[in-house]
């Protein structure tokens, strides 16, 4: 634990999600997930790493998510972005259980997924119940498998289909994904950007997945197939009644799709809300930097947009008293350095980490 | 726009010759940008806007062959000059900045020590005084601590800051002419407002010409005060970024913005363009190589091309123009 | 595989060279598998009344010391000579892709282990190691193959390693344990078909020098006895008469040994401009 001592357990816990219909437990649930990892070993340390315990060198730490808590509820589809080393990838990660967590839970439906480690979840009975679609088609298709087997792979391990069964339910999500039954036959390196994406989505979807996570699946596409891609997966979501968690650094596509956002920064969830609010009244001042630098020939030119200065703090053994985002932030004071700000309420379902939130909603973007 | 553009591409056509046939890469493309202007070439992949800029920098891969064009650059044509001459004006009067900056750098040589060498080689500079000149570079693309950063190698710094080195680096002769090439492609959108707030204003600054080449039409709008948009080698329309956004008159280009996700876009709302490109290895290639996938098309779409031009400048190539 | 053919036709007709290695390959192919119904002579037939006669129109080739005709000798050890190198290629191969893709792929005290005993061969002058090996555990072709083998196995397993280690953080292999997939399977029905056209063209590039190595290890005694026709004992057999001017019983059995060592290498260069995936659009 590093939180400072003057927080309380106000952070602990599944935050309230906003305009949530549905009753009961939320579809997943994930509390105070932590991911360290070691870094920068001495070298004559891992030489020896056979021979003398690790931990007689304290290794320095890397938080690459650090104390994060969200809920995502049956049917919802939930955004999460930020830039690159921000985390969300290894969050992603985390809770689709390629990747165990130092510390926290993964609640899936009320039950805990943390504690399976990651090697045993592939043959897990709730291995089908998270899937992912990949942000790079290709590098994520097998190049010596055919679009055919790439779908079946996971209804032949996961659900034991064979024969005509595999057959008939391989070309049923051909169909649903609007891909050619003729180009099941082909491998990955004989189809388009849009016909690759389509494989990468009915194999996600294969094995009815409960929660669909979708690591940024337009970024390698052309406008034209992006907007065809992002009707599909929403046409999808509501036919197929999944819950998505989508991971964009694109907040336009954020925000065609998303009902609630995640802002993430250095490894911590600086500001969460619905979609609609968080753009119109962002809370942080990280958020306000990203909806600034979107580019919108509409926007006036006059109108002062923030931008982001300076160099991010290192991820590595960060201070548990200054703000991960000190010395980027515009505002950045004596007291951002004396303790971090955590996830405090602002409104019903929207939260931001700045001791200044107050002032960042007043001003309209 | 000035009255003698920086750069005039006239008719331009590009081959490439590969296995299964000849790609016909670019037809007749033609622009010009003007000193101080910021201009984007705007298309999805395969329209061409990249091979533009390689033939332009005469550093097209050695399968592509310029059959046809002019690139007129004070006064003299880039595509007759020899490898000698053409390399010179690169250095000083052409610059070009990639898509990956860190390939784009020599890993094994530190930044500072890169930007001097081009301002000893293209700029005159002493090797004395290309030192402190480099740091000034540095400092003028907004490296914090550009004294220290000056001394590091390419790894060293993100992925920001070995675009603003690249920038540096193409900007240390003050070029006439800057192409950038999907120059923020793959940084964060933070880091990408940054740096091309920094070209613009750099453009502005020095009065060179800029050509952006982008697949982003926001970005291109945002940044760009005029647009061609590319499609499978033609320049389909070329307008005022005002003018284009506002109406566009290639129906390729009204379904390329209404594809664009804006802040305001309703995922239902936005328009797909049905159909793909053209294969452009085929001999019978339509004289539009749009009227496949348009839904405007009619017979007068089979006669070569035409190129109707506003008042105000707005050029599009089409029989049928919205 | 219409695609893959079509693309061995364009690769064979851009490069003669590689036209060449593929023509050379199947001359010693056919020759492996019809030698001993085509040699003009009996090999193993011994006729002192014609000892060392040069090359003529009824012994091609000449006669050796005893007579045998050098011609059927040179053919009908094709067969052998290949099996042998053949056999050490594949269990070099076997062992050496399956190692070292579960070395690059798991990591840590796999891949230390078996870096480790690939070192350890490769610490030995290789040549030096065949002759220790054969010489110890008995004069047999066995041997010779396993020995061969042996040498073989770290090129193929540093090969696959490092292919291996490429692809262990791909896209496709996440999505393969998202799929449901362990991690023995993934390794043996994900990372193994990728690598295998990376491999085929090691096999043969390492051919030419297995079949150099076994005639080898026959050349110094070690290995095939006389008197079995094999290209390294004629060699060996023949070097002794070349100062007497007998140059033909040496020479032949050398040539052949050579084509064969050129045939394999050109056919790698070629099997990689074949399965090149870049070369292929």
């Amino acid at each position: 634990m590093t939180s400072p001592p003057d927080v309380g357990s106000g952070v602990a816990g599944p935050l309230p999600t906003a305009g949530d219909a549905t009753s009961g437990p939320p579809l997943l649930d994930v509390i105070e997930l932590r991911k360290r990892f070691p870094v920068g070993a001495p070298a004559v340390g891992r030489l020896l790493t056979p021979f003398v315990a690790r931990s007689r060198t304290r290794q320095p730490l890397l938080h690459a998510v650090d104390d994060v808590s969200f809920t995502i509820a049956r049917g919802e589809t939930v955004g999460l972005v930020g830039e690159s080393g921000c985390g969300k990838s290894t969050l992603v990660r985390l809770i689709n259980r390629l990747l165990d967590p130092t510390d926290g839970g993964i609640r899936l439906a009320g039950e805990e997924l943390a504690l399976i480690r990651a090697r045993d979840f592939a043959r897990s009975r709730h291995r089908a119940r998270i899937q992912m679609v990949f942000q790079d088609a290709g590098d994520s298709l097998n190049p010596r498998y055919t679009a055919f087997d790439a779908i079946a792979d996971p209804l032949r391990r996961l659900k034991r289909l064979t024969g005509t069964a595999l057959r008939a339910r391989v070309e049923e999500l051909a169909d649903l994904t609007g891909l050619p039954q003729i180009l099941l036959g082909r491998f990955p390196h004989q189809l388009s950007g849009g016909q690759k994406a389509r494989v990468g989505i009915a194999r996600a979807i294969a094995v009815e997945p409960e929660l669909l996570i979708l690591d940024e699946p337009t970024a390698a596409l052309d406008v034209s197939v992006q907007v065809v891609i992002l009707q599909l997966l929403q046409s999808l979501k509501q036919r197929l009644s999944m819950s998505y968690l989508f991971v964009s650094h694109d907040l336009n596509v954020v925000r065609l799709l998303c009902d609630r956002v995640l802002v993430m920064y250095l490894g911590r969830i600086v500001e969460s809300g619905p979609a609609a609010e968080v753009f119109a009244r962002p809370a942080h001042f990280y958020t306000r930097a990203l909806i600034d630098s979107i580019p919108d020939p509409a926007r006036s030119k006059a109108a002062p947009r923030a931008r982001l200065s300076g160099e991010p703090r290192s991820p590595i053994d960060p201070d548990p008293n200054v703000c991960r985002f000190h010395g980027r932030c515009p505002r950045g004071e004596v007291r951002c350095t004396q303790s971090m700000p955590v996830l405090r309420r602002l409104t019903a379902g929207h939260e931001a980490a700045c001791h200044f939130a107050e002032e960042v909603t007043a001003v309209p973007v | 726009m000035s009255a003698v553009p920086a750069l005039e591409v006239r008719d331009l056509s590009v081959e490439f010759r590969t296995r299964s046939g000849i790609v016909r890469a670019l037809d007749n493309v033609g622009f010009a940008v003007g000193k101080g202007e910021t201009a984007a070439l705007v298309g999805e992949s395969g329209s061409g806007k990249s091979v533009t800029a390689y033939a332009v920098m005469r550093i097209l891969d050695p399968a592509g062959k310029i059959t046809a064009g002019r690139a007129m650059f004070g006064g003299i044509d880039l595509l007759q000059q020899s490898e000698k001459d053409i390399a010179e004006l690169r250095g000083r009067d052409l610059s070009m900045i990639f898509q990956s900056p860190r390939t784009a750098l020599n890993p094994i040589r530190r930044v500072g020590a890169q930007l001097a060498d081009v301002l000893v080689r293209h700029a005159g500079a002493t090797s004395a005084g290309a030192r402190t000149q480099a740091i000034e570079m540095l400092k003028k693309v907004r490296i914090p601590d550009p004294e220290r950063r000056a001394m590091a190698y390419p790894f060293e710094l993100s992925g920001g800051m070995c675009q603003r080195v690249m920038i540096a680096l193409a900007l240390a002769c003050r070029p006439a002419v800057l192409i950038a090439d999907e120059p923020t492609t793959g940084l964060d959108v933070t880091t990408q407002a940054t740096i091309m707030d920094l070209i613009t204003e750099l453009a502005a600054e020095t009065g060179m010409a800029t050509i952006l080449i982008t697949h982003d039409l926001g970005l291109a709008a945002e940044y760009c005060q005029r647009i061609m948009v590319m499609h499978a080698g033609h320049v389909v329309e070329d307008a005022p970024t005002s003018a284009l956004m506002q109406r566009a008159l290639h129906p390729y280009s009204a379904k390329l913005i209404a594809a664009t996700p804006a802040a305001s876009a309703e995922l239902d709302r936005l328009a797909s363009i049905p159909g793909n490109l053209p294969d452009l290895r085929r001999a019978d290639l339509p004289p539009c190589r749009y009227c496949a996938r348009c839904e405007r098309r009619t017979d007068a779409c089979e006669q070569p091309l035409p190129r109707h031009v506003q008042p105000d400048g707005h050029a599009v190539a089409c029989w049928n123009p919205l | 595989m219409i695609a893959l053919l079509r693309h061995m036709r364009y690769v064979l007709s851009e490069n003669p060279v590689t036209l060449l290695a593929f023509a050379l390959f199947a001359v010693l192919v056919l020759a492996a598998v019809l030698g001993p119904s085509l040699t003009p002579h009996d090999p193993l037939a011994t006729d002192s009344t014609r000892a060392l006669q040069p090359p003529s129109a009824t012994y091609w080739f000449g006669t050796d010391q005893i007579g045998r005709d050098v011609f059927s000798r040179v053919l009908v050890a094709t067969r052998l000579d290949l099996a042998i190198a053949m056999a050490a290629v594949v269990i070099a191969f076997v062992f050496g892709a399956l190692g070292g893709a579960a070395a690059g792929y798991f990591g840590g005290w796999t891949e230390r282990v078996i870096s480790r005993l690939v070192d350890t061969v490769m610490a030995f002058p290789l040549f030096v190691l065949a002759m220790g090996i054969v010489a110890s555990m008995g004069n047999t072709v066995g041997n010779i193959v396993l020995a061969t083998g042996i040498i073989n196995f770290p090129i193929y397993a540093r090969v696959a390693r490092a292919e291996a280690n490429i692809r262990r953080n791909a896209g496709f292999i996440e999505a393969a344990r998202l799929s449901g997939n362990g991690e023995a399977r993934i390794l043996l029905m994900h990372i193994v078909p990728n690598i295998l056209p990376i491999m085929a063209v090691q096999m043969s590039l390492t051919m030419g020098y297995a079949i150099l190595n076994a005639a080898g290890l026959s050349f110094i005694g070690l290995g095939v006895r006389p008197p079995t026709p094999e290209w390294g004992i004629m060699v060996a057999e023949g070097a002794a008469f070349i100062v007497s001017g007998e140059w033909w019983v040496a020479l032949f059995p050398g040539l052949a040994l050579m084509l064969a060592v050129f045939c394999f290498n050109l056919l790698g260069d070629g099997f990689r401009d074949i399965l090149d995936p870049r070369k292929r659009t």
